[in-house]
C-alpha cells in the first residue's frame, strides 16, 4: 500500500490538503467567531473570558470537572477491583461481566435517560439535587471503553502469579491490588480514565434531558443570547479533549493494537 | 518438470541512510542448485532475498536471471515462487483457492488451475485439506500449503524467507526434509535463507555464510564445517573449543601435537577445534582432569580441566564417554585434521 | 454455593449495572406496553401515527446517508493515515482529533457550524463579501440538510477510528506473497485486499448508522424547534407542557430506537467477529 511514485505522493498531498480543510476550517472558524468584537469589530476576548466571568457558565464547568473526577474515581473504585477478583476468583463470570460492560454500546444514552426518571426519583430522595448524581449514569456510560482500556492492560501482565506472589509473601487483598497489580497495569487505568473524562465532559444528552446544569447544558443554554461564549467554550471543551488524548497516546505507545472492536458508544455524546 | 536457470547477484550493494544492509554481494546459482543464505539477523540475507524477488530494490548492483538482467522487472512479472516465514496464506481462500491464485493471475482457466493445483498438493501431501481454511491447518500444515502455492507457477527460482522459523523443533526437521525433497523433485532453482547453521547444513547444495551485508565464505555443507574460511564463519557454524596454538611451516602446535593450520591463520592465537576432533586417553601421568560427563542419549560430552585451568570438551559415542569419571586424570590430544588459528579476542 | 460465595464481591458492579442501566432499559421497554399501568398496545401503536412515522423515516434517511457518506470518505482517510508513518506525530494528532470529534464532540460540532456556515458564520459572511451569496439565508443549517452535513463531520472520524485497525490488519506478507505470484496492483485489491476487507467495511458502515440513529446531543443544540427526527421527537415528548400523557409516547420511541439500534449492533457484531478472524 506504500507507493512511493511521485503521482501517489501528490494525490495523497491534495487528499490531505481537502480534508484538512474540512475538518480544520470550522475549528478556525470557531477561534474566529469567538474572538469577533460584534459591535466595534476587530478582535476581543471577552467571550473566552466569560470562561471565568459568567458566574453560571464558570459553575458549569466546575461541575462538569468535579463529574469527571468522582465518574473516573468511582469507575476505577468499581471496575478494577471487580475485574480483578473476576480474572483471579470467578473466571465463569468473564463472559457475563465483559457482556455488561459493553451493553452500553447498544442502548443509547438518549434511551437510558427516558427510563431514569422513576430511578432518579430515589437517587435524588437519598444524595439530593446536585448533579454530582449523574456520577453513576456516567459510570454506566464509560464502562464500555475503561473496560476495554483495563482488560488489554491485564491481559498483558501474568495476573495470577504477581496476586499469589504478593499473597503468599502475607499480603492483604488491598495491598496486592494497590500496591503490586495498580502499578503493573497503570497504562490501561491512565487511558481508561482520559477518556473517561472526556465522555464525560462532553456528555449532553442524559445531563439536558435530566434538568442538571452541567457544561454543554450550559453551553446549549448560553447559545441562544451570547453566541460568541457558546463557541469559546466549545472549542475549548474540544482542545482540551484533544489534548488529553494525544498525550495518551504519547503516554501508552503501541502497547496495545487497536482491534475492530474498539468502538464507541452510539449517541454517547453526539 | 522444471530444469531451473541460473541466478547471477553481482555487486549488490543497498543502503538504508547511513545503514549498509548489504555491501556488495556476488552470488551465482546454478541450474537447479539450492543455495543456502545462512547469518544472524541483520546479516542482510533476507535484504538479499528480496532484492532477488524485486520487494526491494538495490542501491547498485545487478540481479540476472537465466542470463537476463531482471533489476528493472517488476516483481509481479519476475516468476518466482516465493515462502514467507508466517502468515502469508490467503484467509478468505481455501487451501486450493491459495494454491491456484498464482494461476489465476496468469489466466488459466478453472479446470486447468483446479487440476494443476491439485497436482500441487499431492506432492506435499495436503490433498485431504483441499477445501479447508488457513485457520484450519497447523503451522507445518500451512507452510506445505505455501510452498504448493509457490510451485504451482512452475516459477524460474524459489524463494525461501526463513521457512521453519516460526514452527516447533520437530516439525521444523520433518518440513526441511520435505522441502529438500520437493525441491530436488521438482529441480527449481532455490535460494534458501535462515540463521539456523543445522538446517542450512541440512538442506543446501552450498551454503554462503554472511555477515554485516558481505559473504564470508560460498562453500558445500561439508566443506564450510572443515574448512572455515574467516573466524565468523568458524564461530558461526558448529561448535568450537578455542586453544592456545602457535603456527609456523603451515602447522598449528597445540596440546602437545601439531596438525595442519588452514589458510587465514595466524601466527599465534586460538585455534578453533570441533569437539569431535578432540581425544580424551586415560593416563595416570596425564596433566589434564575430566570435570564433567554430559550424556546426550547416542553421543555424549566429556569436558576436561587443562594444566592452564580452560575447560575444553570432547564430542564421542557413549559407549567410549562411560569410561570416564570426574576427576580421571587424563591426556588430552587433537586429531590431524586442519584447524583455524584466530587472534585471541 | 461456593461459587455464590465467590460472587458476592461483584455485587458493587453488578448493582450500579442493575440500577442505572438495566433497570432504566427494562422500564423502558416495559412502560411501551403498559398505559395507565394496564398491559395496552395503545403506545406501540402511536408509534404508527404520521408524526412517528415521519421521523422515524427522516432518522433513517440521516443515519443511512451520513453512514454511506462517512463510510465511504472515512476509509478513504482511514487509508492516508494508514499509508504514512505509523509513529510520526501527525498521525497521532489525526487519530487524536478524529477521537475527540467522533465520540466526544456533540455540542461542539453543532456550534463549529454555526459559527462556520450560520448567519454570522466566518465562511458565510466572507462568501457574502467575495461573492454576493447568502450562504446561511434559508436556515437550511437548521433542517434535515444541515444536520447530514454536520453529522458527517463526526460520522468520518468515527469510521476513521473503527477502519483503521482493519486497515492496519492486512499483513503485508499477504500483498508480496500476491505480487510474487504476479498480480497486479489492481489484481490485488480486487482478488485480496477487498474481499478481506468488505465485511470490517460493511460492520463499520452499520456502526456508523447505529451511532447516528441514536444521536441526539448535536441535533439539539442544532435544532431547537420542530422535531424532525426521533430523539428530537423524543425530546418534545419528554418536555412536552401541553398534553401530560405524552411521556408515555416517550416510552415508546425510546423502545424503538433500542430496537433499531440493537438490531443494526447485532448485525454488525456478527461481520465484526468474522474480520476479527481475518485480520488479527
Amino acid at each position: 500500500m506504500r507507493r512511493n511514485t511521485l503521482g501517489g505522493r501528490i494525490f495523497r498531498g491534495v487528499l490531505w490538503v481537502a480534508f484538512g480543510l474540512f475538518f480544520l476550517f470550522p475549528l478556525y472558524a470557531m477561534a474566529d467567531f469567538s474572538t469577533r468584537n460584534l459591535i466595534a469589530g476587530g478582535r476581543t476576548l471577552r467571550a473566552w473570558q466569560n470562561l471565568i466571568a459568567d458566574d453560571a457558565l464558570y459553575s458549569a464547568i466546575v461541575i462538569s470537572l468535579l463529574l469527571a473526577v468522582f465518574t473516573v474515581v468511582a469507575m476505577l473504585l468499581i471496575l478494577v477491583p471487580t475485574m480483578i477478583w473476576v480474572r483471579l476468583r470467578t473466571p465463569w463470570a468473564k463472559g457475563f461481566v465483559e457482556f455488561l460492560c459493553l451493553l452500553p454500546l447498544t442502548i443509547p444514552a438518549l434511551v437510558i435517560v427516558v427510563g431514569l426518571r422513576n430511578v432518579y426519583l430515589w437517587v435524588t430522595y437519598f444524595l439530593g439535587e446536585s448533579a454530582l448524581t449523574l456520577t453513576f449514569v456516567y459510570v454506566v456510560l464509560v464502562l464500555p471503553f475503561a473496560y476495554r482500556a483495563i482488560d488489554a492492560a491485564l491481559a498483558s501482565i501474568d495476573l495470577k502469579t504477581l496476586a499469589e506472589a504478593a499473597r503468599s509473601l502475607g499480603a492483604g487483598w488491598s495491598t496486592t491490588i494497590l500496591r503490586v497489580v495498580v502499578p503493573n497495569i497503570w497504562s490501561g487505568i491512565l487511558s481508561a480514565a482520559f477518556i473517561s473524562i472526556a465522555v464525560v465532559l462532553g456528555e449532553f444528552t442524559i445531563a439536558s434531558l435530566s434538568g442538571y446544569q452541567t457544561l454543554q447544558v450550559q453551553i446549549v443554554q448560553i447559545g441562544k443570547t451570547d453566541g460568541p461564549t457558546s463557541v469559546a467554550a466549545s472549542l475549548a471543551v474540544l482542545l482540551f479533549g484533544f489534548v488529553l488524548l494525544l498525550v495518551l497516546s504519547l503516554v501508552t505507545r503501541g502497547r496495545r493494537r487497536a482491534t475492530v472492536e474498539n468502538v464507541v458508544q452510539p449517541g454517547a455524546a453526539a | 518438470m522444471n530444469t531451473g536457470v541460473a541466478v547471477e547477484l553481482n555487486d549488490l550493494t543497498r543502503v538504508y541512510g547511513t545503514v549498509k544492509a548489504l555491501d556488495g554481494l556476488t552470488l551465482h546459482i546454478e541450474p537447479g542448485e539450492l543455495v543456502a543464505l545462512l547469518g544472524p539477523s541483520g546479516c542482510g540475507k533476507t535484504t538479499a532475498l528480496r532484492i532477488l524477488a524485486g520487494l526491494d530494490e538495490a542501491t547498485s548492483g545487478t540481479v540476472s536471471v537465466g542470463g537476463q538482467d531482471v533489476s528493472k522487472v517488476p516483481a509481479n512479472k519476475r516468476d518466482m515462487g516465493m515462502v514467507f516465514q508466517a502468515y502469508s496464506l490467503f484467509p478468505h481462500l481455501t487451501v486450493l483457492d491459495n494454491v491456484a491464485f498464482g494461476l489465476k493471475m496468469r489466466g488459466k482457466a478453472k479446470s486447468e488451475r483446479t487440476s494443476q493445483a491439485g497436482d500441487m498438493l499431492d506432492l506435499v501431501g495436503l490433498s485431504a485439506h483441499k477445501h479447508k481454511y488457513a485457520s484450519e491447518l497447523s503451522g507445518g500444515q500451512q507452510q506445505r500449503v505455501a510452498l504448493a502455492r509457490a510451485l504451482a507457477i512452475q516459477p524460474r527460482v524459489l524463494l525461501l524467507d526463513e521457512p521453519l522459523s516460526a514452527l516447533d523443533a520437530k516439525v521444523r526437521a520433518q518440513l526441511r526434509d520435505e522441502i529438500r525433497r520437493v525441491q530436488l523433485e521438482v529441480g527449481t532453482t532455490t535460494l534458501f535463507v535462515t540463521h539456523d547453521q543445522e538446517e542450512a547444513l541440512a538442506v543446501a547444495d552450498r551454503v554462503g555464510v554472511m555477515s554485516q551485508g558481505k559473504l564470508e565464505q560460498l562453500a558445500a555443507p561439508a566443506d564450510l564445517y572443515a574448512n572455515p574460511a574467516t573466524p565468523f564463519v568458524a564461530e558461526f557454524v558448529g561448535l568450537n573449543n578455542k586453544v592456545p596454538a602457535e603456527v609456523s611451516g603451515g602447522r598449528a602446535h597445540l596440546l602437545g601435537t601439531s596438525v595442519p593450520a588452514l589458510d587465514g591463520s595466524v601466527a599465534k592465537g586460538l585455534a578453533m577445534v570441533r569437539p569431535e576432533s578432540v581425544t580424551i586417553t586415560a593416563d595416570p601421568a596425564g596433566t589434564a582432569t575430566i570435570s564433567s560427563v554430559a550424556f546426550l542419549g547416542p553421543i555424549s560430552r566429556v569436558y576436561a580441566a587443562l594444566a592452564d585451568g580452560s575447560v575444553i570438551s570432547a564430542q564421542m559415542a557413549s559407549a567410549q564417554a562411560k569410561a570416564f569419571s570426574p576427576g580421571d586424570p587424563v591426556t588430552v590430544g587433537v586429531e590431524p585434521i586442519g584447524v583455524l588459528v584466530v587472534n585471541a579476542a | 454455593m461456593k461459587k455464590l460465595r465467590d460472587g458476592l464481591p461483584l455485587l458493587p458492579f453488578l448493582a450500579v449495572v442493575v440500577i442505572f442501566l438495566i433497570i432504566p432499559t427494562v422500564t423502558v421497554i416495559g412502560s411501551a406496553f403498559f398505559d395507565d399501568g394496564q398491559f395496552s398496545l395503545a403506545r406501540i401503536q402511536a408509534l404508527f401515527s404520521s408524526t412517528a412515522l415521519a421521523a422515524l423515516w427522516k432518522s433513517v434517511l440521516l443515519s443511512g446517508s451520513t453512514a454511506l457518506i462517512g463510510a465511504v470518505l472515512g476509509a478513504v482517510l482511514a487509508w492516508l493515515i494508514v499509508s504514512s508513518p505509523p509513529t510520526s506525530m501527525v498521525r497521532r494528532a489525526v487519530i487524536s482529533l478524529c477521537s475527540v470529534l467522533a465520540q466526544f464532540g456533540g455540542v461542539a460540532l453543532a456550534f463549529a457550524f454555526l459559527a462556520t456556515v450560520g448567519l454570522n458564520g466566518v465562511l458565510t459572511l466572507w462568501v457574502q463579501q467575495v461573492f454576493g451569496w447568502n450562504l446561511a439565508g434559508s436556515g437550511w443549517l437548521y433542517s434535515l440538510t444541515g444536520l447530514i452535513l454536520v453529522y458527517t463531520y463526526f460520522q468520518i472520524p468515527l469510521m476513521v477510528i473503527v477502519f483503521v485497525p482493519a486497515l492496519e490488519g492486512l499483513r503485508d506478507q499477504w500483498r508480496e506473497a500476491a505480487v510474487s505470484l504476479g498480480a497486479s496492483t489492481w489484481s490485488y485489491w480486487r482478488e485480496v485486499a477487498v474481499p478481506l476487507l468488505t465485511p470490517a467495511f460493511l460492520g463499520s458502515a452499520l456502526l456508523l448508522f447505529a451511532n447516528a440513529f441514536a444521536a441526539y446531543a448535536t441535533a439539539a443544540a442544532l435544532v431547537s424547534q420542530g422535531s424532525p427526527i426521533v430523539p428530537l421527537l423524543i425530546r418534545s415528548a419528554l418536555t412536552s407542557e401541553v398534553v401530560l400523557g405524552q411521556s408515555g409516547f416517550a416510552y415508546a420511541l425510546a423502545l424503538e430506537m433500542i430496537v433499531v439500534v440493537a438490531a443494526v449492533m447485532v448485525a454488525y457484531n456478527a461481520l465484526v467477529r468474522r474480520t476479527a478472524r481475518w485480520l488479527r
